[in-house]
């Protein structure tokens, strides 16, 4: 199939079909800041950082490119005013949940975002889910996974899964931009009874 | 809830993985509430992965991972309630058994929680107390129901 | 009666119904919606049954249970047929008399009807009240004609004749046509037109297609999706398989909340009956369609009304919206072409097949045609469900139906399309309620709730009520919508609580603009709605919280004192009796005083004055005036 030619930042880009627009950006040199995104797992969309502007069909919007399909005859803008301000809010909204995070102080100052603008709510979780995407879809164990839903949304560990694959693995801590996952990950041991006798265990009886 | 009324309910979908939803709200209507042994088994029979169940009973709101107390107390907070003054009955309700949205007080005597609509908004506020609707429920009138269901419970 | 068929056969089984009818037969119509059922309608229907036989009219009298009537402020409701006169408020005790004097001697109970408020005039028959008078009822009058239960009802009434002429007189292209030319838009939120959304569906490569009811009505403050539910599932049915047969789907799912019981067992009821006479399975009606309908209850989440999150927790999944493109219509339900409508949608569709497309764009306005039910509610005098030819007035609906706001209070605003709905002030009541008027006075119609507030409703509060309701609902999935909630939430309790900040407003208006412009799906982008329109609107009051600490509405608990005027106690003790906080001293014949440090602030006290007296008030801005020294506590 013949390649598909959009336009980002007045720059032609020929995409292969089924290629994201932060996919064909990436093939272009352009760069777009993303930090749920993982070549191994499937677009996601959950951190928003990657929101570029898009034209299609005669109207203008806000798009996640790692999702956006990238298509004939668009044309992407990656850091208008408005997305550099939105870009903005979203690291001062993650950074007052992980306000240590390397990856974000980073990104904080290019954007000019204020790691203090919002009341502290110390999780250390950005929801990013590249652990749980991770364990489910490269690893299949399923050894981690999101509880809740709306503000209450947080990320936890079965514990009898957790106990018999995580410790030789470990694979997903160093995808973790917020290194939040490993303290959960030593919270949950805590509450495990030793791997010996699985039966006995009590660690989900801490959830309601 | 013994293993044999939750295969049963599992038979009865076809043990098919979508309709594990299904399979979750069977086993909580006759349970009341969701054991660990139940999810356990709906987790094998269903080949749904725990992690997945552990998020669904955790994102619905109907699912209940606790025993329920002997009285179920919904209040009504639909918007047409709150501009009727739901707030303060949940206040009541609160003061009351001691309790909030989402929990069961230790002794097992009322689960309460809020509902975002029941759709008698001309009642409102609405609280219903095992079944039964209360309607425009001024501050002490709601006092007043809950305190005969403890007196009844005793 | 065995499986129909043929259509000549389903003609025949209606012929021998309407046979065995006699129009002038008394009937005790009785509403059993779920409000008739929460103000007494089961204990009214025992007494109508055990009043016919004891006067040994059963079988002579037709006794009828059916769906909403719309007028939930009165209920129960009881229309008598065949003059049609409508008794409000019905009790057991009321049943014997109305028996003997309405169905037997044909004269009227005047103490049961309707009373105009304001002129005191009676009106015998439904027509004649207020209510009803100015409403069109296209879809929700079948309700008053049918059990929900009972096919033959649904035949009687005409049941199943759109359905016999799309699938024996027209080509599923031609169904989409009238659709289309129809002018019906979605009535679920978004408004998009139905036709077109069939198109997509219909043209997508696949052989399996599925079609979808969604019943996940989850705005709080609107339910006329379960009232056609609960009154009318034959009605939903049917035009699910016209659209099945458009679009060429053989299957469909209805996804309905668990919280309708009754509409689950009215839906399951119609299902099974409509199985047992071949009006579902396979070659229905001789036609060569097949189609088969399975129920899905929702487990409790208001996310599941947007489309791509329902299609996953129909897949039993966790209920996260997905991004679009690709549409459902394109990849929907198992990754199947998949179209999914609402419920007031799907029962647009036999009236449109019936009556033809002209029929219904003559109704409504340039660009939303058809009638459109509203839930009328909060504070106005007939709550109920209304239905309306787009492009009527808020200030007739509210005003002219709705009777206007209780007591003597002042009409402040109207809430249209649920929580990321708007709210629109006095000065924009004479605006036309269609999709787009709605939408260019900054607010939505949403599914249709439309909650009226008067004076003493405080709009940042509201705003506060809406964004704690998003923020326990929203699925948690991406950044702006999550945590713009939850900012934007802790700001508005802050404001409420009297600890606004300067700078406050700002940043609303800038978490805002985040969470509409980067949220993956409709929640999150209509999330800040509440928010921006009444800011927009009232503005005024923001500041008064914020810089006055002051709630204007005498609403917010943390800014208001309750206050008993010296002036006007008369030591009754009604107050002292009912504080559940014991903050009131008082005794015989000795000015009552509330101790401001024990009040809670829950109201009783206001509520238990009595209006003669008048005596406890509310403050808010303004200290306390200081206790009556105790000599002068004594009434005379």
């Amino acid at each position: 199939m013949s390649d598909i030619i959009l336009q980002i930042d007045g720059k032609e880009v020929a995409a292969k079909p089924g290629m994201t627009v932060f996919e064909a950006a990436q093939s272009a040199g352009i760069a777009i800041p993303t930090l749920c995104h993982h070549e191994k797992l499937a677009p996601y969309g959950a951190c928003r950082i990657c929101t570029v502007e898009a034209d299609a069909g005669g109207r203008t919007s806000f798009v996640a490119a790692c999702l956006y399909p990238a298509e004939k005859g668009l044309v992407v803008r990656t850091r208008t005013e408005q997305v550099n301000r939105m870009r903005k809010v979203l690291l001062e909204q993650m950074l007052s949940h992980a306000p240590d995070s390397e990856d974000l102080l980073e990104l904080a100052g290019e954007y000019g975002a204020d790691p203090h603008r919002f009341e502290k709510e110390p999780s250390f979780c950005i929801l990013c889910g590249l652990c749980v995407r991770y364990c489910a879809e490269v690893k299949q164990k399923h050894a981690v996974s999101f509880f809740d839903r709306g503000a209450k949304r947080e990320i936890n560990f079965i514990p009898e899964i957790a106990v018999k694959e995580c410790w030789d693995c470990k694979e997903c801590f160093p995808l973790c931009p917020t290194s939040a996952l490993q303290a959960a990950y030593v919270l949950t041991e805590s509450l495990l009874t030793p791997p010996e006798e699985p039966s006995s265990c009590g660690g989900c009886s801490s959830r309601g | 809830m013994d293993i044999g009324t939750i295969d049963q309910i599992i038979d009865n979908h076809q043990s098919e993985a979508g309709s594990l939803i299904q399979v979750l709200l069977e086993i909580q209507s006759q349970n009341n509430w969701l054991p660990k042994e139940a999810l356990t088994r709906v987790s094998e029979r269903l080949k749904v992965p725990m992690s997945r169940i552990r998020h669904i009973t955790t994102f619905y709101k109907t699912f209940s991972l606790v025993p329920k107390g002997r009285h179920e107390v919904h209040v009504c907070m639909g918007t047409a309630c709150h501009v009727r003054g739901a707030e303060r009955v949940l206040d009541t309700v609160r003061e009351v058994t001691g309790v909030g949205p989402g929990e069961t007080d230790p002794e097992l005597n009322f689960s309460v929680e809020t509902v975002n609509c029941l759709g008698c908004c001309a009642l409102g506020p609405v609280m219903v107390v095992d079944g039964e609707y209360h309607g425009n429920v001024e501050t002490a009138e709601t006092a007043e129901v809950l305190k005969k269901c403890t007196c009844s419970s005793e | 009666m065995p499986r129909m068929k043929s259509a000549a056969e389903l003609e025949e089984f209606r012929q021998q119904i309407l046979a065995q009818r006699d129009a002038d037969q008394p009937c005790f119509t009785l509403c059993s919606g779920s409000a008739c059922h929460a103000t007494g309608c089961g204990p009214v229907a025992a007494a109508v049954e055990q009043e016919l036989e004891k006067q040994g009219l059963t079988g002579k009298v037709r006794f009828r249970r059916t769906g909403c009537h719309g007028f939930c402020e009165q209920g129960p409701v009881a229309v008598i047929y065949p003059e049609g006169i409508c008794y409000l408020k019905v009790k057991p005790e009321d049943v014997a008399e109305i028996i003997t004097e309405t169905i037997v001697n044909k004269k009227v109970v005047d103490r049961l009807l309707y009373v105009d408020p304001t002129t005191g005039e009676k009106a015998t028959l439904e027509n004649e009240i207020p209510f009803y008078k100015h409403q069109q009822r296209l879809i929700l009058g079948l309700n008053l004609e049918i059990d929900p239960q009972s096919l033959e009802d649904y035949l009687a009434a005409g049941g199943y004749q759109a359905l016999v002429k799309a699938l024996f007189e027209m080509t599923p292209e031609q169904v989409v046509g009238e659709v289309k030319e129809a002018g019906l838009r979605g009535r679920g939120g978004a408004g998009f037109p139905s036709g077109v959304k069939w198109d997509f569906a219909r043209n997508a490569p696949g052989e399996q297609k599925y079609v979808v009811v969604n019943c996940d009505e989850g705005d709080p403050g609107a339910y006329m999706d379960r009232s056609l539910m609960e009154g009318n599932p034959y009605a939903v049915l049917e035009g699910l398989m016209i659209g099945a047969y458009a679009i060429g789907a053989s299957e469909g799912y209805v996804y309905i909340r668990q919280e309708y019981p009754l509409a689950v067992e009215n839906l399951e009821v119609a299902i099974a009956r409509a199985e047992e006479h071949g009006l579902l399975g396979q070659d229905i009606l001789g036609s060569g369609f097949d189609f088969t309908v399975k129920v899905h209850r929702g487990a409790g989440a208001f996310i599941c009304g947007e489309e791509t999150s329902l299609l996953k927790s129909l897949e039993g999944m966790p209920g996260e919206p997905n991004a679009r493109p690709p549409f459902p219509a394109i990849k929907g339900l198992w990754n199947k072409p998949t179209n999914i409508n609402n419920v007031e949608t799907w029962s647009n569709i036999p009236l449109i097949i019936n009556r033809g497309a002209e029929f219904f764009n003559a109704i409504g306005t340039e660009g939303s045609k058809g009638t459109k039910i509203f839930s009328l509610v909060g504070k106005v005098n007939n709550t109920g469900l209304v239905e309306v030819p787009m492009g009527a007035t808020l200030r007739d609906i509210i005003f002219k139906i709705g009777g206007g706001i209780p007591g003597d209070k002042a009409f402040k605003a109207v809430q249209t399309g649920g929580p990321s709905g708007g709210c629109l002030p006095a000065d924009l009541l004479d605006t036309q309620v269609d999709f787009d008027e709605l939408t260019r006075a900054g607010a939505m119609m949403g599914s249709g709730g439309m909650i009226v507030m008067d004076e003493d409703t405080c709009l940042v509060d509201l705003a506060r009520y809406f964004l704690g309701f998003l923020s326990d609902e929203s699925c948690g999935k991406c950044t702006p919508c999550r945590e713009g909630i939850r900012q934007m939430l802790k700001i508005l309790t802050r404001i409420t609580n009297g600890q606004g900040k300067e700078g406050d407003i700002e940043r609303l208006q800038d978490l805002a603009e985040t969470t509409r412009g980067a949220s993956l799906c409709a929640l999150g982008k209509t999330a800040p709605n509440p928010v921006l329109s009444t800011l927009k609107h009232f503005r005024d009051e923001y500041e008064a919280h914020i810089h006055d600490q002051r709630c204007p509405s005498l609403s917010c608990k943390q800014l208001i004192a309750f206050h008993i005027d010296p002036e006007k106690c008369r030591a009754c003790g009604a107050c002292l009796r009912k504080c559940p906080a014991e903050a009131i001293d008082g005794g015989k014949k000795r000015i009552h005083v509330i101790d401001q440090d024990k009040c809670t602030r829950c109201g009783s006290c206001l509520d238990a004055c009595p209006a003669a007296f008048g005596a406890v008030g509310k403050l808010s801005g303004e200290p306390v005036p200081a206790p009556v020294p105790e000599e002068q506590r004594a009434i005379g």
